[in-house]
């Protein structure tokens, strides 16, 4: 079986969670750099991975870097995961944002060793949904999430931090109530909790004990609250808006993906023909998710509830690429997951980065920083134009997919109408983008900021990942379509 | 030499821009004069792969030459995309106007820009444009005219908002970008049209697909409305004409480059490279002509009474490039392109005059100007040159390419044809009183007058008392311009343009260099031209006419024209501010506060009440506890009795 890469890069964060939280006597700077090691590794595990992928097209479907082990036999549980085309993005997304938002934390100085305890726990757990391929595991890893996610807002966050906090995780353990049943409808109907056999099988010849649209619905929404989709979106604005910067990120990097995944994974794979019947209703949802929530962020003046607002708008289209159910859409949705991950996590570290520097969050306050903050405006706008979809950024290729894939879909009857009206949220997120650089960094250079520190060192190193990263999937998305597609082939 | 060098005609001025951005900025920003000799140096390289393209075009066969492809993105049963060049004819004369005209640019540039803080970044700016610019020229498939088609608009956001600091440039660059994004949604649309009926983005393919019929009736007539909504957009056509005047706030090098001569141009580019597409449906045509012939007099309407030297000439560049759209519409690639390639010359050289003067005088407001004649000799006899041009005085360039459209519209379109020919005489008034109020009379600015708002940050305090004729560096490009200005148009005298672009049109109108005069037409818009200069005499220069006087006696005229028809008022305060952003949107804001996160936190409140009242239930005495088990049991034993 040979090494057990999987496994490692899921449980080194947590081990150095471990390490931090229980070793006495460890120095601020020590926590941090152990923090740091404990999530570079997974990062060049999970490179390691890509580039030893199997990128042939009869690696289509199959599941690799594997590992199965016997975990409650009474209930034929297996401790058992492994990536495909489609996780494996995924997974290098997150194990990229967890190394990046310890950099991102540098200067935190509030009880640091519970927080980065936390914060890797968090990763650990989010790297356990996308690799997990047994039911209970998935379910197991997805709930974990919520506590450290509870105690980073309530904790560290701003604002109304405890509201927002206790908001997320009564939103959440609502959608996971909803997806326990599902999993255990799955589990009562087919006895088997494995995610392969399931995805390759469907429910086959059982009958389900519960009607199969139900299942699906169940499923569904316990997914669409992570998406989010409207209308169960309210608990993102909040959440992303008081929490700390590098819980933004993740939150809107990383645990955003685990809705879109957890469709693409379970709903649309196990139920075709449930995804195909609701199609219709839920491309027009996408649809106004992605509307809806460009408007709401064209009225936010809060420079971190625009980008959450944002999010609603991008993620509809990821939405929008899944249910029109064909291989290039898709191609696009999964994409778009990577792509806003590392573009809406640029855009919070910067965020958090402006307001860290001159104290102020008001969008009709700011002004003018181009010159005081030379840096972070170029970075800042490079992120901004990623997010409105400007070619040569991963923006672009992904949301291009999504509408090609879409408009050319056979699946949906008049899905080119609401690919269309999807199209025109590329001009709504013009407006609230360019608003929004141009408060924060045009016009005349505000007194009150003179002198007012530009990115460092250490936050330019981060800066320059997250800015490569998309220019390399904006100018070659085969680097990603070519591995993406071998997870879509066996879904369509 | 090989054809694969053609790449480097695009990839030259990004190598410039890595250069410029990635080591000469950070590491030497000390050597000002640094990045525009790169730049400089990278776009004489392009000019010359250019020529010797268009060299090679014209001796091969059929005047187009095979470039190999590199594979993009491919996902099996879905999207295959190559990366690739189209060189023929369009793209061999579109590469000699940009890259002409940008070689121009940035050497004037050098001495406009010439001490400005932000000079390394300007034309590392200008690099990208051009590159973006050619790439848009090249590029062999409709995807990746798209990809360049919206960096140039990035490049045009970034250089109208050079000046970032004034709240006006960052408005206007807001502006363009999302009016312009506006019509790009057309464009995708028309691109997912086209993909999800014909499987490919490959331009030639498309062209052979509508040649056959294979892409016929509403398909096509939808795709080619779509692809010219992106073309309205990019070339300030009505209704999206409204970001170009006030684009003007970029540095004046970057009006001349990008919003006269050539990405403007690029939305009429568009049309003549899909232009088998619209050729095969009438009603496409019919909207390019209509929209064409309408902007060109609605924007010449408002050129007519603004006092902004450069906004005159934007809205004059809106009404051109109308002429371009009318031209494509009535008469057929060549004649469009070849007014493109004319107007491209004489506009960019306009612009630079009229930097040269505010770079003199500090203002760009002509009612502040004045005797620049004497001050201003070199500037003065170029500018001249290319009013005269755009008049469309013979034998002059704007004169061979505005009398083929003239030709065309009349015999397809003849009430298009009667505005056009209006067009002509306001055309001719707007340019020459420009050119009375500016270099004719006495000087009138200076001191008190000078607005600095209009002038670039750095040139403020250098204003003298006494204007002075810019340096060669700057007046060089312009002399070079004023050449191509008289002698651009002699390409089509015998119709040897027309043959090239190679549409198999045959034109009996244009015989030679005096034959010409053979025909009425010419006479008619000669006339025409003359008049409007000599009104323009007669009223700003010898005062026959009191030009205020007219102004009162056509005062409901004059103050729609100088309002703008109040297209932007309609726009940005009733559209997107009342209607948009402070109606819709903002009822949706508060729905989503109000409606759907209070429906979640109503069902929180009311699972806290809810526990709160049965709370109540639970107080602690025995008794009350026992009341309710006698109650249970009294329940059960009467539920037994009728039901059991």
């Amino acid at each position: 079986m040979g090494f057990n890469y999987l496994t490692t890069i899921i449980f080194l964060p947590v081990a150095g969670a471990i390490i931090i939280a229980f070793l006495p006597n460890l120095g601020h700077r020590c926590i941090k750099r152990l923090a740091a090691v404990f999530t570079f590794i997974p990062l060049a595990l999970s490179v390691f991975l890509f580039c030893n992928f199997d990128k042939s097209l009869g690696a289509a479907g199959v599941i690799q870097f594997g590992e199965k082990v016997s975990w409650i036999p009474a209930i034929n549980a297996f401790y058992h995961v492994g990536v495909d085309g489609l996780s494996l993005p995924l997974v290098i997304l997150m194990t990229f944002l967890g190394f990046l938002v310890v950099l991102l934390s540098w200067k935190i100085d509030l009880r640091l060793r519970e927080y980065f305890a936390w914060l890797l726990l968090l990763e650990t757990s989010i790297l356990g949904v996308f690799c997990s391929l047994d039911l209970l595991l998935f379910f197991l890893f997805w709930e974990i999430e919520i506590i450290p996610m509870y105690f980073l807002i309530s904790i560290w966050g701003t604002g109304r931090k405890e509201y927002s906090a206790i908001k997320y995780v009564v939103y959440t353990l609502f959608g996971s109530a909803m997806m326990l049943a599902g999993i255990l409808s799955l589990y009562f109907t087919t006895g088997s909790l494995s995610m392969v056999d399931l995805a390759q099988s469907g429910l086959g010849s059982f009958t389900a004990v519960i009607p199969t649209v139900a299942i699906f619905f169940l499923l569904f929404i316990g997914f669409a609250i992570k998406l989010p989709v409207f209308p169960l979106h309210t608990w993102l604005p909040d959440a992303h808006t008081d929490a700390p910067t590098a819980v933004s990120v993740v939150l809107a990097g990383g645990l955003l993906k685990m809705g879109g995944y957890g469709m693409i994974r379970l709903c649309v794979t196990i139920f075709p023909q449930v995804a195909h019947s609701y199609a219709p209703i839920l491309v027009a949802l996408a649809v106004v998710s992605v509307l809806y929530g460009a408007a709401v962020t064209m009225r936010q003046t809060d420079l971190k509830r625009l980008i959450a607002y944002s999010s609603i708008s991008h993620m509809g289209y990821v939405l929008l690429g899944i249910f029109a159910l064909s291989q290039v859409s898709l191609t696009g949705a999964a994409l778009q997951m990577f792509s806003h991950g590392f573009i809406t996590g640029l855009l919070f570290a910067m965020a958090g980065l402006v307001m860290h520097n001159v104290d102020e969050r008001d969008l009709r306050k700011l002004g003018g920083l181009a010159r005081q903050m030379p840096i972070i405006a170029v970075i800042f706008s490079i992120g901004g134009l990623a997010a409105l979809g400007l070619p040569t950024t991963s923006g672009f290729a992904a949301e291009f997919l999504v509408f090609v894939g879409s408009f050319s879909s056979t699946t949906v009857s008049g899905i080119q109408i609401y690919t269309i009206l999807a199209v025109l949220g590329i001009v709504i997120t013009a407006g609230y983008i360019l608003w929004m650089l141009q408060c924060i960094f045009y016009g005349s250079p505000l007194e009150k900021y003179d002198g007012v520190k530009d990115a460092d060192i250490l936050e330019r190193a981060y800066m320059f990942i997250f800015v490569a990263v998309i220019m390399l999937v904006g100018i070659y998305p085969a680097i990603l379509t070519d591995i993406i597609k071998l997870g879509i082939l066996p879904v369509v | 030499m090989p054809y694969q060098l053609a790449w480097l005609i695009f990839l030259l001025p990004f190598f410039a821009f890595v250069i410029i951005s990635f080591f000469v900025r950070p590491f030497l920003n000390h050597k000002p004069k640094l990045s525009g000799y790169i730049t400089i140096a990278a776009i004489s390289g392009s000019l010359f792969l250019s020529i010797w393209a268009l060299i090679a075009v014209l001796a091969a066969p059929g005047h187009e030459l095979p470039i190999p492809d590199i594979n993009w993105v491919i996902i099996e049963g879905g999207v295959t995309i190559h990366l690739g060049l189209i060189m023929n004819s369009l793209t061999a004369v579109m590469l000699i106007v940009v890259t002409v005209v940008s070689l121009m640019v940035q050497i004037y540039s050098q001495g406009y820009m010439h001490g400005d803080p932000g000079y390394h970044r300007y034309f590392a700016f200008m690099s990208l444009f051009t590159t973006s610019m050619l790439g848009l020229v090249v590029a062999d498939n409709l995807l990746f005219l798209y990809v360049f088609w919206e960096l140039v608009g990035l490049c045009s956001y970034l250089l109208i908002g050079f000046w970032f600091h004034r709240p006006a440039a960052a408005n206007a660059a807001k502006k363009a970008f999302i009016v312009t994004r506006l019509g790009d949604f057309g464009f995708l649309a028309a691109i997912l049209l086209l993909f999800h009926n014909t499987g490919t983005f490959d331009i030639a393919q498309l062209h052979s697909l509508a040649v056959a019929g294979t892409l016929a009736g509403t398909t096509l007539t939808w795709a080619a409305i779509g692809i010219f909504a992106g073309a309205v957009g990019k070339s300030a056509q009505f209704p999206l004409h409204v970001w170009l005047p006030d684009a003007m706030e970029g540095p004046t090098p970057v009006s001349a480059l990008i919003h006269a001569a050539t990405m403007v141009a690029a939305g009429v580019f568009l049309v003549a490279r899909m232009f088998p597409l619209f050729a095969h449906s009438e009603q496409a045509l019919l909207t390019v002509a209509v929209i064409g012939g309408f902007t060109a007099i609605f924007a010449a309407t408002m050129g007519l009474v603004m006092t902004d030297i450069k906004r005159v000439l934007a809205y004059s560049t809106i009404s051109q490039l109308g002429y371009m759209m009318l031209g494509l519409g009535t008469g057929g690639v060549a004649i469009g392109i070849f007014h493109l390639f004319n107007h491209a010359f004489f506009k960019a050289l306009l612009f630079l005059g009229a930097g040269s003067i505010n770079h003199a005088t500090g203002t760009f407001d002509i009612r502040e100007m004045g005797g620049l004649r004497r001050l201003m000799p070199w500037t003065y006899a170029t500018f001249v040159i290319a009013s005269l041009s755009i008049a469309g005085i013979w034998p002059l360039s704007g004169f061979w390419g505005k009398d083929e459209i003239l030709v065309s519209s009349l015999a397809s379109q003849p009430i298009l044809f009667y505005l056009a020919m209006l067009t002509v005489f306001m055309t001719a008034f707007y340019m020459f009183r420009v050119v009375f109020l500016t270099f004719g009379g006495q000087y009138r600015g200076g001191g008190s007058g000078t607005k600095p708002r209009q002038s670039p940050s750095f040139i403020g305090g250098e204003v003298d008392k006494k204007p002075h004729e810019s340096p060669s560096v700057m007046v060089m490009p312009m002399v070079v311009l004023a050449i191509l200005a008289v002698v651009s148009g002699f390409w089509n005298v015998t119709g040897q343009f027309g043959k090239f672009m190679g549409h198999g049109e045959t034109y009996s109108f244009v015989q030679g260099f005096f034959g010409i005069l053979a025909h009425p037409l010419p006479w008619v818009s000669l006339i025409l031209a003359g008049l409007g200069i000599l009104l323009a005499y007669a009223m700003y220069s010898a005062k026959w006419l009191s030009a205020e006087r007219l102004g009162r006696m056509f005062a409901p005229l004059y103050t729609l024209f100088s309002r703008k028809y109040w297209f932007d008022e309609l726009y940005e305060n009733i559209f997107v501010g009342k209607a948009l952003v402070n109606g819709f949107f903002a009822g949706l804001q508060q729905f989503d506060n109000k409606g759907v996160d209070g429906a979640v936190n109503g069902v929180a409140n009311a699972t806290m009440a809810g526990s709160r009242a049965i709370r109540r239930a639970q107080t602690g005495q025995l008794q009350l506890y026992g009341l309710f088990i006698g109650i249970g049991v009294l329940a059960i034993i009467i539920c037994i009795y009728f039901f059991g």
